[in-house]
């Protein structure tokens, strides 16, 4: 009996999950298809030197960030234009859509639910068409090729994010808080200046983030619209591509890459759930 | 002036935007398809039709059967998130699925694109393995490669939409049929799958038309034939500025998307009836 109850004293301490084993070996799966591919992108960055049929790069270097960088390579050119347009894609989509967001959250609107809806339809179709006709649109206008007409396109498809996360962030404020500045004295224009905007603040620049990363990422309408005059990054990684030079390419989608998840990590720390629940209400 | 003019005339400038750079060339690209030399016709359809025939055949069989993997990969991860009865594994895979979400599809072309070759990491590591030998080696970079690009890109947005929807299924229902000695398999596809339907459908359909319309992915991937609509309607403008025939190919992808939309609208007024 003594011998036999052994195994069951040791049992809570040191009892062995089975179910790990497949658990562990699914979850391996996963994190191999997800980071695997990262991983190649990270060492063909460093390789000097990666052919058939060899596993890993015969040599490690860093020449190729330095030829990235250098102030003669077109890849600096194409890093501050891709800020450049990212930036001002945030002023004008804020600028359009701050005013529409108060006025979808606080004013009564007539066809408010048409109106909302109405910001969604550039993600309800196939861009594609919608940019070869805005280049043939643009061309004539003398836009094609210039950073407004890229912007312009990158706000439009930016817009749905900018309208949508602020209409919830300013649903999300106390209106009450509003009308008490406004009964002690404040205008209109002050009380929403010093009084909901600060409040919203935190949904409105999720929102900047959104629309930023947006135009950063954005490949298609950058092609037709500023493609061969305004070179932008996600232009660059696809001609270097093209051109076999593995190198430039994964440094270039390195660098788009990094802000991208940078924001997935910190987005819940912007997007608190009391607006996430309002979006689309 | 009356509130509620005051709240259009601040509404109107951005919905100005979406008409001019939006509405307006969507409707340029309809009635660009129909455009001929000095009339309107059919002419571009047939022309595209001929030259492009497989094509669109390749661009729907692709799609569709990366919005079926993408439902199914979704349905697999939210319902282990919801129903997982060990928490450590759950968040584990709570923190592993979402990294593509935000990845750009350019990048994720590049990084494919290298990791599918025939030299690329994946069958390096088969190989290093012992699975295979170095001879049977294959690219993948065909239509696999794009299949492999969008199912791995989008499966995490509509894995979000999904696990969050079962997350707020009634606890109580699940508890009562695991009592009861349900599976957990049963569970997940009687009880949870059929309750999120309707969001299942928005993120898949939603998941469709960004595939409808992504270009990089294929240009990267496989821009040989037969590739995906999106690459030949690029090769039309750059290559002839030929825009009759890319606006019928434009129109053509509508089309498709909108055969998706009307299906999924007919299927969620069924649900409501």
């Amino acid at each position: 009996m003594s011998t036999a109850a052994i195994p069951e004293t040791n049992a809570p301490g040191f009892r062995l999950d089975l179910w790990w084993i497949p658990r562990a070996i699914v979850l391996g799966l996963i994190a191999f298809a997800i980071f695997g591919p990262l991983t190649n992108l990270l060492l063909w960055t460093v390789a000097e030197k990666w052919y058939f049929p060899h596993t890993l790069p015969l040599e490690y270097g860093f020449s190729y960030w330095g030829r990235v960088f250098s102030p003669r390579g077109n890849a600096m050119e194409s890093l501050t234009n891709s800020i450049l347009v990212a930036s001002l894609t945030v002023v004008v989509s804020l600028a359009l859509a701050i005013p529409a967001g108060y006025a979808l959250a606080r004013l009564r609107l007539p066809f408010r639910a048409a109106i909302l809806f109405a910001f969604l339809i550039p993600q309800a179709f196939p861009n594609l068409p919608v940019y070869v006709n805005i280049a043939r649109l643009f061309y004539e206008i003398g836009l094609n090729g210039t950073i407004a007409g890229v912007v312009l396109v990158h706000a439009t498809h930016g817009l749905v994010y900018a309208v949508w996360i602020a209409t919830a962030a300013f649903a999300a404020v106390d209106a009450e808080l509003e009308q008490a500045a406004r009964s002690i004295g404040a205008g209109a224009l002050r009380a929403f200046r010093e009084v909901t905007l600060p409040l919203a603040a935190p949904g409105l620049l999720a929102s900047a983030i959104f629309v930023f990363l947006e135009s950063l990422d954005e490949f298609t309408g950058s092609y037709f619209v500023g493609a061969p005059d305004v070179n932008m990054l996600p232009l660059l990684l696809y001609t270097a591509g093209a051109g076999g030079n593995y190198q430039v390419a994964s440094i270039t989608a390195l660098l788009l890459l990094i802000p991208s998840v940078g924001f997935m990590l910190v987005v819940e720390r912007f997007l608190k759930s009391d607006v996430l629940s309002k979006v689309g209400h | 002036m009356p509130k509620r003019l005051i709240g259009l005339v601040l509404v109107l400038p951005a919905l100005a935007v979406i008409l001019l750079l939006f509405i307006v060339p969507l409707a340029a690209s309809v009635v660009g398809a129909f455009e001929e030399k000095n009339s309107y016709g059919l002419g571009n359809f047939t022309k595209a039709f001929e030259l492009y025939r497989s094509d669109v055949m390749f661009t729907v069989m692709i799609v569709s059967l990366s919005t079926v993997l993408i439902g199914l990969f979704s349905i697999a991860i939210g319902g282990y998130l919801t129903l997982g009865e060990n928490p450590r594994a759950v968040a584990i895979l709570r923190w592993l699925y979402r990294w593509p979400m935000f990845i750009p599809f350019i990048v994720v072309g590049q990084v494919l694109r290298t990791f599918l070759a025939k030299n690329g990491l994946m069958n390096n590591m088969l190989v290093g393995a012992g699975i295979i030998t170095p001879l049977q080696a294959a690219s993948f970079l065909d239509w696999r490669g794009i299949v492999i690009a969008f199912v791995w890109k989008q499966t995490p947005f509509v894995t979000l939409l999904v696990a969050g929807a079962m997350a707020s299924v009634d606890r109580g229902t699940i508890e009562a049929a695991r009592n009861l000695g349900a599976s957990r398999l049963r569970i997940l596809l009687e009880i949870l799958v059929p309750q999120v339907t309707t969001t299942l459908m928005v993120g898949l359909v939603l998941s469709f038309v960004t595939m409808m319309s992504v270009l990089s992915v294929p240009l990267m991937i496989n821009a040989q034939s037969p590739t995906m609509i999106t690459a030949d309607i690029a090769f039309r403008i750059n290559a002839y500025g030929d825009y009759g025939v890319a606006n019928a190919l434009g129109l053509i992808s509508l089309a498709v998307t909108a055969c998706v939309a009307w299906f999924y609208l007919r299927h969620s007024m069924k649900e409501r009836a």
